[in-house]
């Protein structure tokens, strides 16, 4: 059976960067729509204007679950807003079979004067449902929204969670559409509220076909069955493994390099060394759960007598995840002469979370702890694993099964 | 099962099959029955609930309107040539009458640029917009009409049978209202020079209709009055509210023709213009 529930083929979108023209080609593409010709011209861009998406195409069934990622202004946003019939694509086709749903604009259409339980039946009646419907639904929603007796309050007093919460619930409860468009919805609300919208969506999805844009790659990774990565507006990857377009996305990030301090000492060069073979290339990827091993090659400058290093590992957000402070033989910082070093420092095994991360070196001088040297962004690697875990280190661990003391349990009695 | 339906974007302008257009009009009017209704309930509720003064709002412009007339008129500040009805009758059915109409030539944008946010972000029939704004108006116009003609009873006035008319008047001004409003809506919602630039224009308007002044007698200015689209509507309603017989019957009704037909076009350039004002949005 085939079930393909939304065709995109070849869609491009242009958009203006000022606005005073957009608003004046906004006024010629008025015109040309009411004289009944096509709209997005002849293909060209006008002066200021860019492909916001350019030559797009997917195909989802029921049952998939898209993951659409990349960097802010890749155009997926904009994909979206086509794919729910609210802007026309300049080129191409769209096909959708069945209702759309889409959880975005939460609580569109509130009005902050009214009660939440007011706003629940305007809120509905935008997504298209009607007051029986909603009558019927209407303890559940409150129920899921978590609002309690605050629902015979004007929304204007609600915290923007509350409000938030609200706007998901009546959509959450209420929709069952063929076709759902997810945009960065669990950004809100408390880990309790974001666990609930989960399953919400794990059952909505299981119907249908979905499209979801995440920056939060744990969502991402297990929520899709397929990733989409855009950048600039074109799709840079489209693969049934999300694990390979999330290392993509990780790809995408930039780690800039910076240096800081005195200048009286120099790092000269990072290397990798995993499962004994030295990392070359711009940005190694590395398994996780390989022992790696960082050469570093580092100067230290004249007057300074004796400098201590250390190594940070920090992830694309710059937090850094690891400090790895270079030790003697003693537990002590060990005390690095003027002069060039070569130094082999073991890392253990890289049990860091799928992602993007890069090396941090700092160089101070023993004595006065004055910043010698601190260099940033150094080496970017990628660690790469089939899944994106919720946590910033992964250790597996398998359990070794005990005996049940008698039949005493500390939960039972 | 049956198939669900399917939905197709393309660049191609729907006017080139302007049947299904017109179908998906119709299905979409439809639709946004309930929508409307919730929207304009809301928007009531807000207002009147967030006012003090509540539905005195709802007259209490044409009502200063009308006592600054008065007053003009009675210092001699300005002469107004003589009323077949009293003046204060006269000026007082007229600024309501014309308060209602300029509602209604409001509302389309109003409402759509209120809903900004939700256009951006849902696909819901635009229609519901447009519907929920005649709502409002017909609700507003209610209250000044319950106040009109308790006004005219205290004042003496017996409207007679042909009053069973005058629902017609108002029905024919929100139609030519929300016409006109509805055609100045796609660029309006582009430039906000348009929304500034109407009740400018509409203030001059009011001073060649029969609203404040009666009609002039003879001159140009006499002309300019027959020929503007807005005295009949104006005159009609306030003929059949006040006994009289209407009596430029032929031209109020080729203008509600007109304005019918105007309102088909209008809605649908309305329903064309969506998809590019919604881009020109932010999101």
């Amino acid at each position: 059976m085939n079930d393909t529930l939304i065709k995109v083929d070849g869609v491009s979108k242009k958009f203006c960067r000022s606005l005073k023209k957009s608003l004046w080609y906004g006024l010629q593409d008025l015109g040309s729509e009411l004289r009944g010709r096509r709209h997005g011209g002849n293909g060209q861009l006008r002066a200021d204007e860019f492909w916001a998406v350019s030559d797009v195409s997917l195909e989802l069934s029921r049952g998939e679950c898209l993951g659409l990622i990349g960097h802010n202004g890749a155009g997926k946003t904009t994909l979206l807003r086509m794919l729910n019939g609210l802007i026309k694509p300049d080129q191409g086709r769209i096909e959708i079979r069945g209702k759309v749903g889409a959880l975005i604009a939460l609580g569109a259409g509130f009005n902050p004067i009214l009660t939440g339980r007011e706003n629940i039946y305007t809120n509905a009646s935008v997504l298209g449902l009607s007051k029986r419907v909603v009558d019927a639904k209407l303890d559940e929603i409150i129920d899921f929204s978590e609002i309690g007796d605050f629902i015979d309050t004007p929304v204007q007093s609600y915290s923007s969670g509350m409000s938030v919460r609200l706007g998901f619930s009546v959509a959450a409860v209420l929709i069952e559409p063929d076709v759902l468009i997810l945009d960065e919805v669990l950004a809100v609300g408390d880990i309790g509220f974001v666990i609930k919208c989960l399953n919400t969506m794990r059952r909505l999805t299981a119907n249908s076909a979905v499209v979801f844009v995440s920056h939060n790659m744990q969502f991402i990774s297990s929520f899709c069955t397929r990733v989409m990565v855009m950048k600039h507006g074109v799709t840079l990857l489209d693969s049934p493994n999300p694990a390979e377009g999330i290392d993509r996305y990780f790809a995408l990030v930039k780690h800039e390099q910076q240096t800081s301090g005195t200048g009286e000492a120099q790092v000269l060069g990072l290397d990798l060394l995993v499962n004994g073979e030295m990392l070359t290339g711009e940005e190694p990827s590395i398994p996780q759960g390989s022992p790696a091993t960082a050469v570093l090659r580092m100067q230290v400058n004249g007057p300074r007598a004796c400098a201590h290093a250390s190594l940070f590992i920090m992830d694309e957000t710059m937090v850094p995840l690891v400090c790895v402070p270079i030790h003697d033989a003693y537990s002590q910082m060990l005390c690095l002469p003027p002069g060039e070093h070569l130094l082999e420092i073991p890392l253990g095994i890289i049990d860091l979370n799928a992602g993007k991360y890069s090396f941090v070196v700092s160089i101070l001088d023993a004595n006065t702890s004055i910043g010698l040297a601190r260099v940033q962004g150094l080496r970017p690697f990628r660690v790469f694993s089939d899944r994106t875990q919720w946590g910033k280190i992964v250790r597996p661990a398998v359990p070794k099964f005990r005996d049940i003391p008698g039949n005493i349990s500390p939960f039972s009695g | 099962m049956n198939e669900p339906a399917i939905t197709v974007y393309t660049p191609d302008s729907s006017l080139s099959t302007p049947l299904i257009m017109v179908r998906e009009m119709f299905r979409d009017l439809f639709a946004s029955r309930e929508l409307a209704w919730r929207l304009a309930v809301r928007d009531l509720r807000a207002q009147y609930r967030q006012a003090f003064l509540g539905i005195l709002w709802a007259f209490i412009l044409p009502l200063a309107n009308t006592v600054t007339w008065i007053f003009l008129s009675r210092a001699g500040i300005v002469s107004v040539g003589e009323t077949a009805l009293p003046y204060p009758v006269y000026v007082f059915t007229g600024t309501m009458l014309w308060a209602i109409l300029m509602d209604a030539m409001t509302a389309p944008l109003q409402q759509t640029n209120a809903a900004r946010g939700m256009l951006a972000k849902l696909n819901f029939p635009r229609e519901a917009l447009v519907v929920s704004g005649i709502y409002q108006t017909l609700f507003n116009a209610g209250i000044k009409i319950a106040l009109l003609i308790g006004a005219l009873i205290l004042l003496g006035m017996n409207p007679g049978w042909n009053a069973l008319l005058f629902p017609l008047g108002i029905l024919s001004l929100i139609l030519v209202g929300t016409a006109i409003g509805l055609l100045i809506t796609p660029v309006g919602m582009l430039y906000t020079d348009v929304g500034r630039a109407i009740p400018l224009l509409m203030q001059f308007l009011m001073y060649l209709s029969p609203v404040v002044f009666p009609m002039p007698k003879e001159g140009w200015a006499a002309t300019l009055f027959k020929i503007n689209p807005l005295t009949p509507l104006i005159v009609t309603a306030r003929d059949w509210l006040t006994g009289f017989s209407p009596e430029f019957l032929g031209y109020f009704l080729a203008v509600n023709a007109a304005a019918l037909a105007l309102l088909l076009v209008v809605w649908a350039a309305y329903r064309l213009a969506m998809p590019i004002l919604i881009e020109r949005m932010s999101a």
